[in-house]
């Protein structure tokens, strides 16, 4: 049967926070740990110019904005996949939604806070 | 003649509890469809086993079914193609209540096409203006959704479907989509509630097995992603305009 209420679901909210975070776990997120876990590691790239370069990049506008893109939107993508997930599963337990996407939401609060202390 | 054998569900309603599994031996060569078969059976095996079928060369699309558990036109599946396993299972429709046999309530179906008015609207020509015209760029935006049978073999398989049978299907939100996208039609704004609401395209996840079964080549999982990106571009336009959402319905 259909329902006679066609009322809007607040999907799109989360479904574009979850592509973002898709689209940045697979290109930048890629980039960022090649470079910060293998490359300044394993000493390719000079570890004290990179520490301080990475340090000037962190504390200005465009190094706060890809920070708290690159901790919070996997964080989306990661929350949306697994409330979608659990749906699969059959698994649907009352504020689930809320317990995934809220969770998201404080860590990306969190996130704010940390990239605006640097 | 070769033979093979034929494992099918049956189910009487009055009798039985669920579906059970009945067994025929089916004498095949490399031109008999599953249909053909079927036709045997029932000329020859079983008179009281009941299917839908009309058109036998994949235009009705009334006869899916689930052969070896996945959904199949049977007019366009063959007996040749199960003969190294020696054996098929048919069951009916899968996500659909059984009436009989093969053959599925397809209420939902029917009732969420009609629901997302796939035809023209607000097209004010008349024929004294003549045919409309249409560039072939514009054809291309939605001519494979043109192709779409309504077999239904696409809900069978969606496991979106099987979870919750509200969500109105790949089947019909690609009729929908074939509309919005089509130069001719303004009723975009007619379908978009029923496509943004809860049994609309956000109940799909991208499994995109009901573009995998379609026999007409259709992209039904493609039109829906572009449908989610036709309702998010809307949900920011009423967040913008902050305008309440009208039920259509």
């Amino acid at each position: 049967m259909i329902s006679s209420a066609n009322k809007r679901v607040d999907e799109p909210v989360y479904w574009a926070l979850f592509g973002a975070g898709g689209m940045w776990s697979a290109i930048f997120a890629p980039a960022a740990i090649l470079i910060v876990c293998f490359l300044i590691p394993l000493g390719v790239i000079d570890n004290t110019a990179a520490y301080a370069g990475m340090k000037s990049f962190c504390a200005g506008f465009l190094g706060r904005v890809f920070t708290l893109c690159m901790i919070a939107l996997p964080i989306w993508c990661g929350m949306h996949r697994i409330h979608h997930c659990l749906h699969d599963m059959k698994v649907h337990c009352l504020g689930l939604k809320g317990l995934c996407y809220g969770l998201a939401a404080i860590l990306s609060v969190v996130a704010v806070f940390l990239v605006c202390s640097f | 003649m070769k033979t093979l054998k034929m494992a099918i569900a049956r189910y009487n309603p009055e009798v039985d509890d669920k579906p059970r599994f009945e067994d025929f031996h089916v004498p095949y060569d490399n031109q008999t469809s599953l249909l053909d078969a079927l036709a045997y059976i029932k000329d020859a095996l079983a008179p009281d086993l009941t299917y839908r079928s009309s058109c036998r060369m994949a235009i009705c699309g009334s006869c899916g079914m689930m052969a070896d558990g996945i959904p199949k036109l049977a007019c366009k599946t063959f007996l040749r193609d199960y003969a190294g396993a020696g054996k098929v299972t048919l069951e009916a429709l899968g996500n659909f209540p059984i009436e009989r046999d093969l053959v599925v309530d397809l209420t939902h179906f029917l009732e969420c096409i009609e629901a997302l008015k796939p035809y023209l609207i607000g097209n004010t020509r008349t024929p004294a203006d003549g045919a409309n015209r249409q560039t072939p760029e514009q054809i291309a935006k939605f001519h494979q959704f043109t192709h779409c049978i309504n077999c239904a073999l696409c809900y069978a398989a969606c496991p979106q479907f099987g979870l919750n049978p509200a969500f109105a299907g790949p089947g019909s939100i690609s009729l929908a989509y074939r509309y919005n996208l089509d130069s001719r039609d303004n009723g975009k704004q007619e379908r978009m509630p029923m496509l943004n609401g809860p049994e609309g395209v956000w109940n799909c996840t991208f499994v995109g097995v009901c573009s995998e079964v379609c026999p007409k080549n259709v992209d039904p999982a493609a039109a829906i992603q572009q449908c989610k990106v036709e309702s998010a571009l809307d949900f920011a336009r009423s967040v913008i305009n902050c305008q309440k959402e009208k039920e259509v319905r």
